[in-house]
């Protein structure tokens, strides 16, 4: 069982290696990047970001559809990734898009809604990635643990939102993407069957 | 009970049998052998129609381009140059032809060089309607090829805040337009795209109305930078860049550069356009290039100049793309941010 959490690991780093395998690959513009690699890196690692949300938000649905409760223990490492992937994402931002030109970046913040957006999902993701481990359950409280994660189910959406924004026009890639987001949180809504039996894993049921 | 029905390119319908086909591999080589000796053999006539094709190797020309265009040679406008513009350097030809916003072949930026691929640009006419003393169905060629065919390098900056620097082959619009003889009530010139959801897939999406259609004010269509453009790099434009005609506006925004032409009308009044009615707050008719112009969707005071290095800051963007001195009187006494 050691391996398989090792495995999906590594896994989740794929996209990542993908991107420095395309950066040393020739192509138009210089490399496997393209024309703009700017544009290409940032929009890479936000369309990641958001991918890693929704696999976070979909190990509910499995269990509660298919039974698949084995996949509950890899929600942190999805989830953490996920914020990984953000921070890439921001950072590429920063470094390469704008070149630490900080007062161009505050103005995107403030004026460009969908800046404005995508940094409401940064700052909540920050304390649901500090509160990923056992300590710090333990120090909250597992009440009060799953109220702070519960802004998950306000952030996937928001993050949708920024992606949907982004694009000029309305588009079809991001709705999407909402509709997944959509289905995975009305899952939720479904009312909990009643226990059958004992709780084989004998761990709580979270939400 | 069965019945067939019949599509347009049905060979039993045209009585033609699959063995009269040219295979395709016969096909490409053709149009590479015609490529190249536009190139190099003077004055081959090719009976296209284009009154400047082939002669001489064409200033731009790109000996490896990917596609199967048609050498073109334009007089090379020396108010014009890389070296008037103050550039260093032309954005490369892939980077100009694989980067590109053209919705109607898909909505990202790769889309239209792989979805245009089977796109037929020919033959092409344009309609040209409205308040005109020569209204009519203009064959491409009659329509370009009674002007001067030009090579000028303009900047070309998008509204995403990326650039290029660009070798465009074509006539001035204005040239056109005063041959077509507009009349005293024709205020603006409307241009449309062709709409044909079969050759141009993305218009079978959502996301815009289709035709795309664009807009200048007379004036500004008469500005001697209005350029009626044909090609690019010394060859025809590539499908994916607006094939076979399309306007390069160089002080606005790309979006108003409209590709793929199939009608002009001269009309009394403001045309709607296409941008402008998708989300009139962000896009406005005029869309000159204005730096202090903050845009709701990205900052316009720097652009990204294409192929520069992963590492390299936007650079300042210029007031109308840095051709102020060609246009700044067209707007004067204008609010430019309430005329945005």
């Amino acid at each position: 069982m050691k391996h398989t959490k090792a495995v999906v690991f590594v896994a989740c780093l794929v996209p990542l290696a993908w991107l420095f395998w395309l950066a040393n690959t020739p192509g138009v513009g210089g490399s496997g990047l393209g024309a703009n690699p700017q544009e290409f890196l940032n929009r890479y690692l936000g369309q990641w970001a958001l991918k890693f949300l929704i696999m976070a938000i979909a190990i509910t649905p499995a269990r509660k559809l298919f039974g698949w409760s084995g996949l509950t223990r890899y929600r942190r490492m999805i989830g953490l990734y996920a914020f990984f992937y953000v921070v890439l994402h921001v950072t590429s931002y920063v470094v390469i898009d704008q070149t630490f030109n900080w007062p161009e970046i505050w103005q995107d913040i403030l004026k460009r809604n969908f800046i404005t957006v995508g940094m409401v999902c940064l700052l909540a993701l920050i304390p649901l990635a500090i509160t990923s481990n056992n300590a710090m359950i333990r120090r909250l409280g597992g009440r009060a643990w799953r109220n702070l994660h519960k802004l998950i189910y306000a952030i996937v959406p928001l993050a949708c939102l920024h992606f949907f924004m982004m694009r000029k026009g309305i588009q079809m890639e991001p709705l999407v993407y909402g509709a997944i987001i959509a289905a995975l949180l009305m899952v939720r809504l479904i009312p909990r069957r009643k226990q059958q039996g004992s709780n084989p894993s004998g761990r709580p049921r979270s939400l | 009970m069965f019945y067939k029905k019949q599509k347009s390119w049905d060979m039993s319908a045209s009585g033609l049998k699959a063995s009269d086909i040219t295979p395709k591999n016969l096909f490409d080589n053709r149009r590479q052998f015609i490529a190249r000796a536009g190139k190099s053999a003077a004055g081959l006539g090719l009976g296209l129609g284009l009154g400047s094709i082939a002669g001489g190797q064409a200033l731009f020309a790109n000996p490896g381009a990917a596609q199967a265009a048609i050498a073109l040679k334009g007089k090379p406008n020396m108010a014009h140059t890389l070296k008037s513009l103050g550039e260093p350097e032309l954005t490369s030809y892939d980077a100009a032809t694989n980067y590109n916003n053209f919705y109607e072949f898909g909505t990202g930026k790769s889309d239209p060089v792989e979805n245009a691929v089977d796109f037929e640009p020919t033959p092409w006419t344009v309609v040209v309607d409205g308040a005109v003393a020569n209204p009519g169905t203009y064959d491409y060629s009659d329509l370009i090829r009674p002007h001067q065919l030009e090579e000028r390098v303009y900047r070309f900056r998008c509204v995403e805040a990326w650039s290029m620097v660009v070798p465009w082959l074509g006539v001035s619009l204005g040239d056109v337009i005063a041959r077509l003889e507009p009349l005293s009530n024709a205020r603006y010139v409307a241009f449309q795209t062709l709409h044909d959801p079969e050759r141009m897939p993305g218009q079978n999406g959502f996301g815009l109305d289709w035709p795309y259609v664009e807009g200048l004010r007379m004036d500004e269509a008469m500005n001697p930078l209005s350029l009626l453009t044909t090609g690019m790099y010394g060859e025809t434009l590539p499908n994916q860049n607006g094939a076979p005609i399309r306007l390069v506006v160089p002080w606005k925004y790309g979006y108003k550069s409209i590709k793929s032409i199939v009608r002009i009308s001269f009309v009394e009044d403001q045309p709607p356009t296409t941008w402008n009615i998708t989300n009139p707050r962000e896009y406005g008719f005029y869309s000159n290039v204005n730096p202090l112009r903050s845009h709701p969707r990205w900052s316009q005071a720097r652009e990204r100049r294409v192929g520069d290095g992963l590492f390299t800051a936007k650079r300042k963007t210029l007031m109308f793309n840095g051709y102020e001195k060609d246009v700044a009187a067209l707007y004067t006494g204008m609010d430019l941010k309430k005329y945005h």
